[in-house]
Order: C-alpha cells, then sequence, then structure tokens
C-alpha cells in the first residue's frame, strides 16, 4: 500500500532550515517505492522558499501563504495545516525539532490520533519495520522505537540525519492553497523580537563555542563570540554561567537547555557538570580550555588546552583568522 | 483562578545513567520535581498569592512521585493528585489521554506544566493536552501576565521572542526564566502533610480502552559510546594554539 510521507518545512530569515533537508532525508529513508513524499510550506513570501526546495525529491510541495501566518502561532498553523491535509491526507509527518516543530508536532499529533517521537537522531528501515534512534536523559542513554500503526509523527534533531540531496531531475510540483483564517482565534501573535537575526542558530551550528562560569562576567563572553564569528559558528553557554547573569538562558546547553550535536564544540570556562556533559558530549570533536588540569571536561575532551580561556581564546582566533583567510 | 500544573517526576540531572536488564536502574537514584515543571509549580503559586484561588498540583507516574507532589505540596500547592496505575504505559498518547480524562469534569483557568521532562525530553503530554481538551496552548514561556481574563505571554523561540494574548482557559509549559523556584519551608512541609492528596487508579476515570493502547514501544535501550581518551596540549600557549588548529585540520579534519 502506498504511503504519504509530509514534511512540514521549517525556515527562518527567507531561507530553509536546514533540518528542513535532514527531515526530507528521513522521510526518504522511512519510505518505499511507490510512496510519495510532500512538503507544506506555511508563512509569507515563500516563492523562493518553495524554487529552493523543488529541487528536491518531492512530488509536490503545498504553499499556504497568509499574512496572518507570517509569525508562528499554533492555533493557526494548525488549521492552515489541517486545511491542506485535507488533500495531502499524510500517514506519516516529519518536522524539525526546532522551536516551531516542537510545539507543532504533539497538536498534529493529538489531532490525528498519532504516535509520535520525539527529537530523532537517526532512521532505519529493515523490510516494514522503521526503528527510530532518539535520546533519553538529554543524551545520556538512547533509545530505539518503533511505531505501533500509522499515522505518525516525528520530529528530527538538528545536526544528526544527513542532508538530502537535490534530485537535479523533475521538479517537483508547487500547489498553492488559499487559507482563510478563522475569526475566533483564541491566541494572538501582538509582538515578535528577533534577537537571533543574522546568528547562526545554536541546534544548527557546526561550531559551538561555549562559556561557562571562567568567563566571569557578560562582557567575558565577547572574546568567545569573536571567535565564535571567525568560525561562523554560534555561541553558547554553561548552566553556570546563566545562572550567574552573564548570558541570556536561551545560550543554555545542558539536560536543562539545549543539547547540540556540531562538529566541533570548545568548552570555554566550563567544568563539565554532569548536566552539561549531557547537552554536548555526542558533538564530533570536543576542545576544552580550563585552567584546572582535573576539570572533568577535559577527560571528556578530544584536546585540552590547560591555561586562561582569556589568553588562550584570543590566540586561538587569531590562529583560525591566518588559517581560514 | 483555579490552576492546575502538571507534573513528572524525574531523576536528578546529576546522575549517571546505569542499564541492566533492558531498563534504566532506579536504585539508589535521587529524584526531583521535572526542574521545567517546578517553574510552573512556582508561577501556580504567586498567581494564587497574587490575585487568589487554587493551585492542584497533578501527576500521572509510579507510586514514588509521591513525594514530589508532596515537594510541591510544601512550596504552596493546595492539593495534589496522583493517577497511578501499571496499566498506564509511558507512551505520550495514552499519558495524554489519562490527563484529558480526568481533566473532563473539571473547571480550571490554567493548565500550566514544563517546556518538557529532562528525563523522556519529548515534550508531548502538555500541548497533547491542550489538544485534547480544546484549549489553546503556548508552549516555552519566560514571562506570563493575567490581566483581566486573558493571558499575556512571552513566548522563547529559540532566543527571539514572541509575545501573545491568549484567553482564558489555557495551557502553557514553562521555560527557563519565568521565575526562581523557592525552596519548601519548614512550616510548608508541615503543612503539606494536612493537605487534600488524591491517590486514583484508571478505576477512578472514565477512558477508552484504545485510549490505554501505547502507540510507540521500545525495542531497545543503550548507553552512548564512551569517548575515546584526548590529548592535553603542551608547551608555550601560542605554540598550543597553532597545534590545535593544525591538529583540526590534519588529524579529525573539520577545519
Amino acid at each position: 500500500m502506498s504511503r504519504t510521507y509530509t514534511i512540514i518545512a521549517d525556515h527562518r530569515e527567507g531561507t530553509l532550515r536546514q533540518v528542513t533537508l535532514e527531515a526530507l532525508q528521513a522521510a526518504q529513508i522511512a519510505s518505499l517505492e511507490g510512496d510519495r513524499i510532500t512538503a507544506i510550506i506555511m508563512g509569507t513570501q515563500l516563492e523562493s522558499l518553495a524554487e529552493e526546495l523543488a529541487a528536491y525529491p518531492l512530488s509536490d510541495i503545498h504553499l499556504i501563504e497568509h499574512d496572518s501566518l507570517q509569525h508562528y502561532n499554533a492555533e493557526a498553523y494548525l488549521s492552515a495545516l489541517f486545511g491542506v491535509f485535507d488533500t495531502v491526507r499524510p500517514d506519516a509527518v516529519f518536522i524539525g525539532h526546532t522551536a516551531v516543530g516542537r510545539d507543532l508536532a504533539p497538536a498534529i499529533a493529538a489531532r490525528l490520533h498519532a504516535g509520535q517521537m520525539s527529537d530523532v537522531t537517526s532512521i532505519e528501515r529493515s523490510g516494514a519495520k522503521i526503528m527510530f534512534t532518539r535520546p533519553l536523559h538529554a543524551g545520556k542513554a538512547f533509545e530505539k522505537k518503533v511505531f505501533a500503526d500509522f499515522p505518525w509523527v516525528v520530529t528530527v534533531r538538528p545536526n544528526n540525519i544527513p542532508a538530502a540531496q537535490a534530485s537535479g531531475g523533475q521538479q517537483a510540483q508547487v500547489v498553492r492553497t488559499t487559507y482563510s483564517p478563522t475569526p475566533s482565534l483564541r491566541s494572538v501573535v501582538k509582538d515578535v523580537v528577533l534577537k537571533t537575526s543574522g546568528k547562526v542558530d545554536l541546534t544548527e551550528a557546526k561550531i559551538v563555542v561555549s562559556g561557562g562560569r571562567g568567563v566571569k562576567s557578560a562582557d567575558g563572553f565577547k572574546p568567545l563570540e569573536e571567535l565564535a564569528e571567525v568560525l561562523n559558528g554560534a555561541v553558547g553557554a554553561s548552566r553556570g554561567a546563566c545562572d550567574a547573569g552573564y548570558c541570556d538562558y536561551a545560550l543554555q546547553i545542558g539536560q536543562t537547555g539545549k543539547v547540540v550535536t556540531p562538529e566541533i564544540y570548545i568548552a570555554c570556562g566550563i567544568s563539565g557538570a554532569i548536566q552539561h556533559l549531557a547537552g554536548m558530549s555526542q558533538s564530533r570533536i570536543i576542545i576544552a580550555i580550563n585552567k584546572d588540569p582535573e576539570a572533568p571536561i577535559i577527560k571528556t575532551a578530544d584536546y585540552s588546552i590547560v591555561g586562561d580561556l582569556f589568553q588562550v581564546v584570543p590566540l586561538l582566533t587569531q590562529e583560525f583568522r591566518n588559517v581560514l583567510k | 483562578m483555579k490552576v492546575y500544573v502538571i507534573l513528572k517526576q524525574t531523576f536528578d540531572t546529576e546522575e549517571k545513567i546505569v542499564i541492566a536488564n533492558g531498563r534504566v536502574l532506579e536504585e539508589g537514584v535521587k529524584f526531583i520535581i521535572n526542574p521545567y515543571d517546578e517553574y510552573a509549580v512556582e508561577k501556580a503559586i504567586r498567581i494564587r498569592e497574587q490575585s487568589g484561588g487554587q493551585v492542584v498540583v497533578i501527576s500521572v507516574g509510579p507510586k514514588r512521585s509521591s513525594e514530589s507532589l508532596r515537594t510541591a505540596l510544601a512550596m504552596g500547592a493546595d492539593e495534589a493528585v496522583l493517577i497511578s496505575d501499571d496499566r498506564v504505559s509511558q507512551d505520550e498518547y495514552v499519558v495524554s489521554s489519562v490527563l484529558a480524562a480526568y481533566f473532563a469534569d473539571k473547571t480550571y483557568d490554567l493548565i500550566l506544566g514544563g517546556h518538557f521532562s529532562i528525563d523522556n525530553g519529548a515534550g508531548q503530554v502538555a500541548v497533547r493536552l491542550a489538544e485534547l481538551l480544546q484549549i489553546p496552548h503556548v508552549s516555552s514561556v519566560i514571562k506570563l501576565e493575567l490581566p483581566g481574563g486573558n493571558a499575556n505571554v512571552t513566548r522563547d523561540a529559540e532566543g527571539d521572542l514572541e509575545v501573545l494574548q491568549v484567553s482564558l482557559p489555557a495551557l502553557f509549559t514553562a521555560q527557563q526564566g519565568l521565575n526562581e523556584p523557592r525552596y519548601p519551608s519548614l512550616p510548608g512541609i508541615m503543612k503539606a502533610k494536612k493537605k487534600p492528596f488524591q491517590q486514583l487508579t484508571l478505576d477512578d476515570l472514565t477512558i477508552a480502552a484504545e485510549a490505554l493502547e501505547p502507540k510507540t514501544s521500545q525495542i531497545e535501550l543503550f548507553l552512548p559510546p564512551a569517548r575515546e581518551a584526548g590529548q592535553i596540549l603542551q608547551g608555550e600557549l601560542p605554540e598550543q594554539a597553532a597545534k590545535l588548529v593544525e591538529l583540526l585540520r590534519t588529524q579529525s579534519k573539520v577545519i
């Protein structure tokens, strides 16, 4: 029996997020010959996003364009989405485990009376069986799970499943859907404060430069920001640094906070409490910069420099600048 | 204002995970209120302190969860409800269905929960519950004010902020930064012992059999591979910095 796998595209500042292509790859792994993979994009000014996505192996792309969808609002997005679901009839839905996806997916699952797996890091198919791997205790353990039946919903953790490749073949068909918002919305977006504009998203960053209590102050993050900028990476923080008020909780990495899996994680002045390690120990390469040679982070790191971060970080920034220019 | 807080008991963040016979060992583990749920408990108590009403904390989980509910009572919640039954699986579809069955005959202004639990980390139950109860929800809330029958909430969207106005009743999940939860006081702990504490099983709820059938099942549980021992660089700091960049280029090939 032919199935329909639907990905919901996540985009930011007018471009597709990488995780959208990772979700597409997940859908490709799950699907069999003869299955359909469709995409849905919601928001405003979607033309260029649709063009971008049309290069990938999709049977069709549904655009739901409306001013009321410019900013994420669960109620509006759900009502727009289920309008399209009437025609798409998805057996499975894939979406990134992002600010939008983690909020939207459980609501979709509830409305479809479906099971959901959140924050999936890998997917395999063996015969009829589709298996999903996901972290428990923020990555201190992992579980492999299967669904009892269709339909189902999956959120994909950024930076784990390889991105789908453009097909170069036939372009996907773009279907425009009109959406009339219901006047009876109980939640209204009043304001959006963009604090991350132009910055690399922490969960999708290939390189993360992270600061702990050793950074000592909000100003102490400046050298870390410079290093991150040279590396086109993002800045993160330990709980200690956030609790001390050096930075925003949005930067916190750990069992409370975000889990990141970049190519390179540079921990500056972070001792490496278990709760922090849970949030970053699946990074490919871990670098520790710490004054204390006994700090637990040094036992987890691939490379460590024992020294004052305020000396080491600017030296690294200079070295990378020389190499990358 | 009647505020319900859905709460889960979790492993302390400092606990290591040990797996034996296909399950995570709980022996000797320290349990806490899931940290995100703790912000929700604190918020609920502050709302009652400001404008009166009642705070009920509710958990679906094993018997040991009653300790965390007691802690919430000691913080200042008025009543606790524990739904504990071996027939309830951990599957989020099932847990949210059980909660929805509990809420079916209740009236409430607000339901608060945590953004996600730090053990399972799925972040599904609260949002699913809002859908099942057909009330609006906003997740990952760092600010919540309640002027005249509405809620003004600020949501953390991966560092960006979204400000929404939502009519009540509604469900919100708490994100870090919402508040600083209080510690239970000694008088609070004493008072908690006398507060109403309801213990329920499925027999006390009206719930369809299919709502108890899990939609997902675990087939394997494992620890991540241990990381190989790393290298502590030597020499003067400028040399070490140069060496590190070279290693990243030649050995790890990531730059």
